[in-house]
């Protein structure tokens, strides 16, 4: 299986390793050279230096073969396009988008789009955590 | 008309400003950065906001919900464009979005994602230099995208097959038309009669994807 990471900051290339280790054949794609580091030394995944934005870029990362596209890049709206892009003119149906903005995650989810908003996931996990705060008084006997 | 315009840079300020000096429009104008915003606040005061065009509470604030009769995505950034554009029409059901597209090699995106009409002042000013520097034989001059059409500038060199050929004996394309020649600083109507000579250079109407043809009928054997 082929997968494609758009964006190999802190998530992406966690996620870009994760994958490698998982037996997928992954390919990072970031328009710094720097990013590659994060891979660490034994990488032997494939790289391509550019821009997400960039269908050359793309196809030469292997967006065509790819059976999953994770985007990943700092910019929501980036994503946001690179995915669409993705999933509509390259007709991937493993699109994953990452979206710091709620909003904007709810409104391009019901047009069909993959969002993941981290934003939205550590809400939930800060309120549950003050939640629980807020019952173990009330339940631990004195 | 009630007009939002996204992006206050060197575009966005003078789109702005020529809206108001009609007098005619209502406008708001979105820009995100501190500086640039204390700036046209001068200029525009209330009619200008602070925010990212891209944040729904941001347009929300600056009245998308009415909605605007137009929006302008006028950033510097294509993916904000794509998106203001997106979110305006979908979201809000703007009736008329117009996107600026900064790098022309996005424009593919724009049109995949169905942003029309777009505007590109990259593309008007190659086209606009290549049509000051005689090296290419067929220059872009115009391109109408919802008619299909383009407009392109032709020079007919002695060698070409077009050379004191009339217009009427040419095997021009289907789907294309001359519209004028030029010669010697005079600009005729092309009709029928019209012979073609060397260093003439002729304006043609044609559906993209027709240049080759065009370019072997006029300039190359």
């Amino acid at each position: 299986m082929n997968a494609l990471v758009i964006g190999c900051g802190r998530v992406g290339s966690s996620i870009a390793l994760q994958l490698d280790s998982e037996g997928w054949d992954v390919t990072a794609v970031d328009e710094k050279e720097e990013a590659l580091s994060r891979l660490g030394d034994h990488w032997n995944g494939g790289f391509v230096l550019g821009h997400g934005m960039d269908i050359d870029v793309l196809r030469q990362a292997g967006i065509e073969e790819a059976d999953a596209v994770v985007v990943a890049t700092d910019g929501d709206n980036t994503n946001i396009v690179i995915g669409q892009v993705a999933q509509q003119r390259f007709d991937n149906q493993c699109v994953v988008v990452r979206v710091l903005d709620p909003a904007r995650a709810d409104f391009y989810r019901r047009r069909g789009l993959r969002t993941v908003c981290p934003t939205s996931v550590a809400i939930d996990v800060l309120m549950d955590a003050v939640r629980a705060c807020e019952i173990r008084p009330a339940e631990s006997p004195v | 008309m009630y007009i939002l315009v996204a992006g206050g840079g060197k575009v966005g300020a003078n789109f702005a400003r020529t809206l108001l000096q009609d007098g005619k429009h209502e406008v708001t104008l979105i820009e995100q950065r501190h500086e640039r915003f204390e700036r046209l606040e001068h200029e525009f005061e209330h009619q200008v906001l602070l925010g990212d065009a891209t944040e729904i509470f941001v347009l929300e604030r600056a009245g998308i919900a009415r909605p605007p009769d137009v929006v302008a995505a006028l950033t510097g950034d294509d993916e904000d464009n794509l998106i203001i554009s997106q979110l305006s029409r979908e979201k809000y059901g703007v009736p008329k979005v117009i996107a600026r597209v900064n790098d022309p090699r996005n424009q593919a995106h724009f049109d995949l994602l169905g942003i029309s009409p777009t505007v590109s002042a990259t593309r008007g000013l190659m086209a606009l230099i290549e049509h000051e520097v005689p090296e290419h034989d067929l220059v872009h001059l115009l391109e109408l995208r919802k008619e299909n059409l383009e407009i392109v500038e032709v020079m007919i060199d002695p060698s070409a097959p077009a050379a004191g050929k009339r217009v009427e004996a040419l095997d021009l394309p289907e789907g294309s038309r001359l519209i004028s020649v030029t010669r010697n600083g005079h600009s005729e109507i092309a009709v029928g009669s019209t012979e073609l000579q060397a260093g003439d250079q002729v304006l043609a109407i044609l559906q993209p994807g027709k240049e080759d043809e065009l370019r072997r009928v006029l300039i190359k054997a």
